[in-house]
């Protein structure tokens, strides 16, 4: 007996040769570009370690790190992923939750554990 | 990318089934929502390891100096090894992308090709892992096995990735022109340290044996008769969420 109440089906999984020749370009500019901000990082990791660095310095490296992160992470899936060419639907029913949550979860704990350090250094 | 953009859906129909309102196939969406969890997981363990590193009140061991060392040589590198690391992981992640890209062209050689680098990419990711770990554990005199109660190297296990430093900070050089660790660093650290980039290998190690087994199949043709080789790119979604989340243990653990 057949069933009809399955759908097997899959969607957009095939293009042609020409496509297939901007895509892999696409793919190698990528490429470069993760290879360069990870060069960075361990250029800026080697030459300004922790302790040779002023407490605002060291602020600024943090957040210069943070930020080259998360574009190496859009990056990843945006396009390696193809998060990015997917309907906007499904792009945001995985990012905005996500967001969300984790944007919540970081505040609270960072804020948290300072307070947590402010308490032990002061009142015990 | 435009090939690989969702291909129209008559809004009209949308919800009446039959047709996906996404615009993807049930496995891939299967595969995302198990994705955005998983990160989720990883995502709590890494603000723990925000917390405790904001609570702890002593020194915390330089991000950038945990691991300094060169397989074959006594060279004092400190990053390059994590370095070369993270450059193939994002490499095999390249292939990867090449592979799925192959595969949209019904391409079997290519695919071949590039999903069998990617294995040996990450093969090479967790063997990297394997010899950073034993390191870490052999301590400083190098013997592997000579830890527990009766062993000088007792304390290693969880206290030694603390670089140690003379009074002004300046690190003390081993006669090997190394810097030594067994400083006593705060446990805590090794213990997020060891889970968090452990976990991480685990998801690797999965991964190698998810991409070998679609290899397998690949080989045999089962995805050429299906008509799609969508399999390599649902495997592929996971392969480049290991290398997503590297990148944040990467700037967590050796660069903050």
């Amino acid at each position: 007996m057949e069933r009809d109440d399955i759908i097997e089906y899959s969607l957009n999984t095939h293009h042609s040769e020409e496509d297939g020749r901007k895509i892999r370009k696409k793919i190698w500019q990528v490429t470069a570009l993760l290879t360069l901000i990870t060069a960075v990082e361990i250029f800026v990791g080697v030459k300004f370690p922790r302790y040779a660095v002023s407490d605002t310095t060291w602020l600024m490296i943090k957040f210069f790190y943070t930020i080259l992160t998360i574009i190496k992470a859009g990056y990843i899936v945006l396009v390696f992923m193809h998060l990015g060419d997917e309907r906007k639907n499904l792009r945001w029913a995985i990012l905005a939750p996500y967001g969300l949550f984790i944007l919540y979860l970081i505040f609270i704990c960072l804020t948290e554990g300072t307070f947590v350090n402010f308490s032990w250094t002061n009142f015990l | 990318m435009s090939a690989h953009a969702s291909h129209p859906v008559d809004a009209s129909s949308l919800w009446g089934g039959k047709e996906s309102p996404f615009s993807v196939s049930y496995g891939k969406l299967m595969m995302w929502f198990f994705l955005v969890s998983d990160a989720l997981t990883f995502g709590g363990l890494l603000t723990a390891y925000g917390f405790a590193r904001h609570a702890y009140t002593g020194e915390w061991p330089a991000s950038d100096h945990v691991f300094t060392h060169l397989p074959f040589t006594h060279a004092h590198a400190p990053l390059i090894y994590v370095a070369l690391m993270t450059f193939i992981l994002i490499v095999s992640s390249v292939t990867m992308v090449l592979a799925v890209e192959a595969g949209h062209r019904m391409d079997k050689k290519g695919v071949i090709k590039w999903l069998g680098l990617t294995v040996v990419g990450g093969a090479i990711f967790v063997g990297s892992q394997a010899w950073e770990w034993y390191t870490f554990l052999a301590g400083p005199d190098g013997d592997f096995w000579n830890f527990g109660p009766a062993g000088d190297n007792s304390t290693l296990w969880y206290n030694s990735l603390a670089t140690l430093r003379d009074a002004d900070g300046v690190a003390i050089l081993n006669e090997h022109g190394h810097e030594q660790v067994g400083a006593d660093g705060p446990q805590q650290y090794a213990m997020f340290f060891f889970f968090i980039t452990g976990f991480h290998g685990f998801h690797v190690f999965s991964g190698v044996i998810i991409n070998i087994v679609v290899l397998i199949q690949v080989i045999q043709g089962i995805y050429h008769k299906r008509g799609h080789y969508e399999m390599v790119e649902k495997a592929g979604l996971y392969w480049h969420f290991v290398d997503l989340v590297w990148v944040f243990v990467f700037t967590f653990f050796y660069l903050l």
